[in-house]
Formats: structure tokens, C-alpha cells, sequence
């Protein structure tokens, strides 16, 4: 899923300053998975946000709204006549949703109420830890199913370095090593001799590198034409 | 010959070869390496040039080379793979040899997290293997995209890296392989602060063969102090300090001609081991200790080749 944390609410307070009625609007999908911006979330920082302002003396209404999916722009019909009345919206969903939001309403101002973190997986209570950086072009195939792209702090591919050591990386004691993580694991598949082989130079044109990604499938896009 | 360098010609005689090592400063003051390497010449084949070490920035490692060729000393140009893309790598490459620099090692680089920019953006756009490909087929005339290279191929003898002291242990000597695979000539290892260590690392190296593919240099690193052994021990990554190097070290009155005595010692050991085929001896900080050192070591003077 697509890890978020809510922004700190000094500078939410500081992006709200000047408005008196704004939707905050949360999501269904991860960000309530990742209790970064769901239905309850909504619900606190909607409390915090009226009584820091009812401190201030300046009131600020808020409508607390979650719909089922920002990424989606079938899910802000329902709001639509309530977007009307406020000055501006609080996404607290990932970049993605908040980006969607902004593209919904191109007259509103739209305000990130989280930090995007990464696509990863939740491991404990409270603690995340990514797992892919969507490079488009999977190589788990190779690495044993552990992903050196997101997992290798340098995002190598014949791992690994000269700075793995007991099993953790060089830039921390608390980081696995993902090379060694690969090692293990293919070491306990019996394919560990697959790592004599030279994973060649990547072709970095199917990440972000090769400019913003569109994908585009015309057995669904033909489809939908008929 | 594959560069014709001091260093690979050395080597290829069989002799036991001798490099060094000169950490560019953090200023633009060139007089700094033309005066470290003052102090070395005559001593070593070739020096190595640290490509902004530890992630500091510093006086780039090819500037530093041309410095040194203009000095009369041989550079070994080290490339990281943390700065640049192989856009801007294969351009350094070309430009190296346009000023005459024919060895050039190529390594990950430490990550610039510990470094004086923690904040910025690494590349990776290549990892060291991939860079040894590259600069592999370089010396065969073409860029990395497949594109033919036009005139005289530039002329380089390849380094990199090895780390005995990193694990996984047996995979350490997998990945010399690849490196061989990829067309390294030679490799340096990190210091060599456990001896125990190295051996069983050798030996799973000569079973393989490997000695004879990749010429082998283990790394000898003087000690100063307690400190700075247990300091390598304990804090930097990749790293082993055997219990009974701190215990000399302890023991010593004169700490510093104990750890010049130790590097000796070293050597002398390694120029016995079958497969090992020279030292680089780092001396980072400490660089007029390195003629001491190769002297008493009894590899001065440096053979002619
Ligand atoms: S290889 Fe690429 S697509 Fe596959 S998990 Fe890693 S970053 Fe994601
Ligand atoms: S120690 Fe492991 S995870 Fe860290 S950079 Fe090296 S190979 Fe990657």
C-alpha cells in the first residue's frame, strides 16, 4: 500500500491561516489502512484544527467528509455541492489523491494534510517499511522475490556492497541489508549460484527517470470505446 | 598491455607491486596532493586518488591526477558510483585519458549519508560491477549504450574493490568473481586488520583460481592508535580489527612505531602468500610514513620495469 503520515498540525495550521470554512476530506483506500488519513483521522484533526483556531480566537468550520477513494474521480460526485461552501479542502489522502482532488475542483484550493511516504508494507503495530519504488520494470524474478531497487540503500544490482555487514546495511545497525536479505533467501532456495551471474545495467527509462509514466491499454481503452 | 600503466606493467613482470594513497583536499589547493606525493615518490607504482571519500566533497579525484602526472607520479583515478550517471562517468572517463591517466578504479562509493551532505540525491545509476562492464568495453570502443566509440579507444587498466571483511564471507569471493567476470584487472581490499580472516579468504580465492584472473593487492593500513583501531572495529562498516592487533597496540610503549612494526610484519607475511600480488598501503593523513614503511618492508628500491 501506499504509506503516509500526517503533516505536523503547526504547518497544517500555517497552510489554513487565512480560510474560516474548509472540507477536510480523508480516504478509504491505504491512507486509512496506514491510520495516516481515514475516517478517524478525519475526526481528530477536525477537532484539533476547530479548537487551535477557537483558541486563536478566529473560529474555523471544518466539514469532515471521507470519501471511498481520492485516486478515483467517481467518488467526488457526492461532495460536489458541499465543495461549493468551503474556502478550501484538506486532503488527507496520499499525493495521488490530494493531486485528483486538486484536478476535481480547479477553482479550489487544495491543501496536503500528509507526507507521502512510500509503497510499502506495515510489519508491526505503528511501524512501515517500504518495499518498491514502481522502477517498471519488476526484477524480483531474479532477487529471490526482495527488491533491490527500494530495499538497497543504493539501489544496486550485484550486491552486496563492501559495507554489508551481520546482515545490515552501512547507513544504519536498524537496516537490513538487502543484498544479504537476497543472499539468505536464495540461499535457502538453492539458487544461490544464480548470483554469479551480472545483473546488467538497468534500463531506468521505465522509471520516473524516462519523465512522467502513462500507461495506456488499448484491450480496455478499445473496449470501452465500443 | 592493456594500459601500459606503471602499475600494470608491475604487475604483469610479477613483481610484488606497491601502491598508495592520496585523499584530495577540501579546497581547491592542489599544492596538497603535488606535496603528498612528493613524499611517496619513488615508493610506489601508482597512487590512488579517493573520489570525494566518505561522501565529502573534495578536489576531484581526475584534477588530482593530472596534478599528479604533472608531479611524475602515476595516478590511479577512483570513480564512485554515487555521484554520476554513466552519462557523466563515461565523459570522466574520456577526459582521463585525454590528460593521461591510464588506471582507474572503479567502487560504489560510501553512502553520503555519513558524509557533509546528508541531504542530498544519490545516482546508483550504475553499481561498481556494471561500472567495470562499462569501462570495459570502453577500452574496446564503445559507450555503454552499444554506440561505437569514434578514434583510439581510451586506454585504462582496471581496478576495484574488494572486501574480505564484509560479509557474507563466502559470497566476498563470488563477488571478486564478478568483478573478474566484468573485466577487472586488478583489486585492492579493504585494510587488512585481521589476518585469520584474510587467509580463509585467500584460500577460497586460490581454489577458485581467481588469483590468476585478478591481480590481488591487500590493503595495509598503519595504526596511529588504540583509539582509531577500535574506532574502525566497532564503528565503520566493513570492517575487522583482530583482538590481537588492539592487544599489541595496548601493549606497546610507542604505539605509532608499533603500528609501522605491524604493517611491516604484514607485509612480509603477504609477500610469502601464494596468489597476493603486491600491497596498497593507506596511509591517509600519515602519507611520509609510507617510504619508512616500503623500505623496511625490503621493497625499496622499486624495480624497473
Ligand atoms: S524491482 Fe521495481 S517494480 Fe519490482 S519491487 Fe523493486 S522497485 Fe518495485
Ligand atoms: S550494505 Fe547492503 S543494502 Fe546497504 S548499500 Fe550495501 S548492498 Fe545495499
Amino acid at each position: 500500500m501506499i504509506v503516509a503520515e500526517r503533516k505536523p498540525i503547526d504547518e497544517i495550521l500555517g497552510f489554513l491561516s487565512k480560510h474560516q470554512k474548509i472540507m477536510l476530506l480523508g480516504c478509504g483506500g491505504c491512507v486509512t489502512v496506514c491510520l495516516a488519513g481515514g475516517e478517524k483521522e478525519v475526526g481528530i484533526l477536525g477537532s484539533e484544527l476547530a479548537m487551535a483556531r477557537a483558541k486563536e480566537g478566529r473560529p474555523l468550520e471544518v466539514v469532515q467528509r471521507t470519501i471511498e477513494r481520492q485516486c478515483d474521480f467517481e467518488y467526488f460526485e457526492g461532495i460536489r455541492h458541499e465543495v461549493k461552501d468551503v474556502d478550501a479542502i484538506l486532503s488527507l489522502a496520499c499525493g495521488i489523491g490530494i493531486q485528483t482532488v486538486a484536478e476535481a475542483f480547479p477553482d479550489k484550493v487544495v491543501w496536503p494534510g500528509v507526507n507521502t511516504k512510500f509503497l510499502g508494507v506495515n510489519q508491526n503495530v505503528g511501524v512501515w517499511a517500504e518495499r518498491c519504488q514502481a522502477c517498471g520494470q519488476c526484477v524480483l524474478d531474479k532477487t529471490g522475490g526482495i527488491c533491490p531497487v527500494a530495499r538497497c540503500s543504493k539501489s544496486i544490482f550485484n550486491g552486496p556492497c563492501g559495507g554489508s555487514q551481520h546482515g545490515k546495511c552501512e547507513v544504519s545497525a536498524d537496516t537490513d541489508c538487502a543484498w544479504a536479505l537476497i543472499h539468505d533467501r536464495l540461499t535457502r532456495l538453492g539458487q544461490v549460484d544464480s548470483m554469479r551471474e551480472i545483473l546488467p545495467v538497468k534500463d531506468w527509462s521505465h522509471s520516473r527517470d524516462g519523465g512522467p509514466r502513462k500507461l495506456v491499454r488499448e484491450d480496455l481503452t478499445l473496449e470501452s470505446g465500443k | 598491455m592493456k594500459a601500459g600503466s606503471n602499475l600494470e606493467r608491475m604487475l604483469e613482470a610479477g613483481h610484488f607491486a606497491v601502491t598508495g594513497e592520496i585523499g584530495p583536499p577540501k579546497s581547491w589547493d592542489g599544492a596538497v596532493v603535488q606535496h603528498h606525493a612528493k613524499m611517496m615518490k619513488g615508493y610506489c607504482e601508482s597512487y590512488n586518488l579517493t573520489d570525494n571519500q566518505t561522501a565529502i566533497v573534495r578536489l576531484s579525484s581526475i584534477a588530482a591526477g593530472k596534478l599528479l602526472l604533472d608531479a611524475e607520479c602515476e595516478p590511479n583515478i577512483q570513480i564512485v558510483c554515487r555521484d554520476r550517471n554513466r552519462i557523466a562517468m563515461q565523459s570522466d572517463v574520456l577526459g582521463a585519458a585525454a590528460l593521461g591517466i591510464k588506471n582507474i578504479l572503479a567502487l560504489s562509493g560510501d553512502h553520503q549519508k555519513f558524509g557533509n551532505h546528508p541531504y542530498s540525491k544519490n545516482v546508483y545509476d550504475v553499481d561498481s560491477i556494471q561500472l567495470i562492464q562499462m569501462l570495459d568495453g570502453m577500452r574496446k570502443g564503445y559507450f555503454q549504450s552499444g554506440e561505437q566509440m569514434k578514434g583510439e579507444p581510451p586506454k585504462i587498466y582496471i581496478g576495484c574493490a574488494a572486501n574480505p571483511f564484509a560479509d557474507p564471507f563466502e559470497f566476498r569471493v563470488t563477488r571478486l568473481e564478478k568483478k573478474a567476470d566484468a573485466g577487472a584487472d586488478f583489486c585492492q581490499t579493504q585494510c587488512l586488520l585481521d589476518m585469520e580472516r584474510f587467509e580463509r579468504w585467500m584460500e577460497l580465492v586460490r581454489a577458485r583460481g581467481l588469483h590468476k584472473r585478478i591481480k590481488i593487492l591487500a590493503g595495509i593500513t598503519p595504526l596511529k592508535s588504540v583509539k582509531a583501531a577500535k574506532y574502525m572495529r566497532d564503528y565503520v562498516a566493513g570492517m575487522m580489527v583482530s583482538d590481537d592487533i588492539i592487544q599489541r597496540l595496548e601493549k606497546a610503549e610507542d604505539i605509532k612505531a608499533e603500528g609501522v612494526q605491524l604493517a611491516i610484519e604484514q607485509i612480509e607475511y603477504l609477500k610469502k602468500m601464494e596468489g597476493v600480488a603486491g600491497v596498497h598501503i593507506m596511509a591517509i593523513a600519515w602519507e611520509e610514513i609510507v617510504p619508512e614503511i616500503v623500505k623496511r618492508a625490503g621493497l625499496y628500491p622499486r624495480p624497473e620495469v
